[in-house]
């Protein structure tokens, strides 16, 4: 068994994010380092000035599992930054309607996805069969520790006891993506509470809120459609 | 690489050796993303792509060479490349794809 390949091997079936780092160019051409995200290394690029440098810009990008290839013209070396990462999870506080479609939806596109409701009647294996994980607890407790730079959390409950919990949590969070439902009045006094409590202008504009692009969208299933396209875009950078 | 590594363990298994050509740069359009792959074994199968089917016909042989020589290779496809219009790169974008023996 090829030694490296089978430590990147067990590393994806473990779930544990890996990161690699191959020389493309200049150099010791193929020679690859294993970053993994508590920082430590398996491999070497034959450069200890290069690795140091290479460590350094490939956690971050491990965090966000972001792949290209990155030039350290002043060492003459491309290096090619591979992260192999478990898949974003994708957070539903309410186990209301709109987020059983969002749920097929969101597996689709590759998301794992957790559904998060205090209400057992909402939050149930009937309503939700295809989603990987049920949560049964108060939103906050339920995400809290739990939101990584990758995760989004979509706030679906209409109810401010659920909703604003849940984004009190997020809003402390690095998660990539926070959505809120909810009509413009409705989000106006959302930020408004938050407001209220301390938190920023900088902080409230995370909340993407009336949650979704705005395609007419009318239908459960247009609703997911409209937000996962909002996710894609903030995933995507544009 | 998530979904080959059956593939790759089953040609292990039999003894082979596999090579792994990577997508690591792509320039205006182009049919696959950065970080794709194509594997190809010692005994001559293939799986996954780097492109739209263009080049994998030419992959397939720098990995033939790489498991021969035992050497890592940054190769460049384009419009503009010679090989690249033999094999049809028609979607006009570039890309870069490196080609390394499994380690």
């Amino acid at each position: 068994m090829p030694e490296q390949y089978d430590i990147i091997r067990e590393a994806i079936r473990a779930g544990r994010p890996v990161a690699t780092a191959t020389i493309i160019g200049g150099g010791q051409l193929g020679a690859k380092l294993l970053i993994f995200a508590d920082g430590s290394v398996r491999g070497s690029l034959g450069d200890e000035s290069l690795e140091r440098r290479v460590v350094a810009d490939a956690l971050p990008m491990l965090a966000q599992a972001i792949t290209r290839a990155v030039e350290y013209a002043d060492l003459g070396a491309m290096v090619f930054v591979e992260s192999f990462a478990p898949p974003p999870t994708l957070f539903m506080v309410g186990g209301v309607h709109i987020s059983i479609a969002l749920g097929a939806l969101a597996k689709v596109l590759g998301f794992r996805t957790v559904v998060v409701d205090a209400r057992s009647a909402f939050a149930t294996d009937e309503r939700f069969p295809h989603a990987d994980e049920l949560v049964i607890a108060w939103p906050d407790e339920a995400l809290e520790g739990r939101l990584d730079a990758r995760s989004c959390v979509a706030v679906l409950t209409h109810d401010p006891k659920l909703d604003d919990p849940a984004l009190r949590v997020a809003l402390a969070s690095q998660a990539k993506y926070i959505g809120a439902l909810g009509s413009t009045k409705t989000h106006a006094k959302r930020l408004e509470r938050l407001r209220d409590e301390g938190f920023g202008e900088d902080q409230l504009a995370r909340i993407h809120g009336p949650i979704g692009l705005p395609i007419g969208a009318k239908t459960p299933a247009e609703i997911a459609l409209s937000i996962l396209a909002e996710v894609v875009k903030v995933q995507r950078g544009k | 690489m998530h979904e080959m590594i059956d593939q790759i363990d089953a040609w292990l298994a039999r003894g082979e050796g596999v090579a792994v050509a990577t997508v690591v740069k792509t320039m205006g359009s182009s049919p696959r993303l950065v970080g794709a792959k194509m594997i190809v074994a010692s005994g001559g199968s293939m799986a996954g792509s780097v492109s739209g089917g263009c080049i994998e016909g030419a992959i397939f042989g720098f990995c033939q060479e790489a498991l021969k020589t035992g050497e890592a290779r940054l190769l460049h496809f384009g419009v503009a490349d010679e090989m690249a219009w033999e094999v049809g790169l028609a979607c006009g974008g570039e890309i870069d794809v490196f080609v390394e023996p499994l380690r």
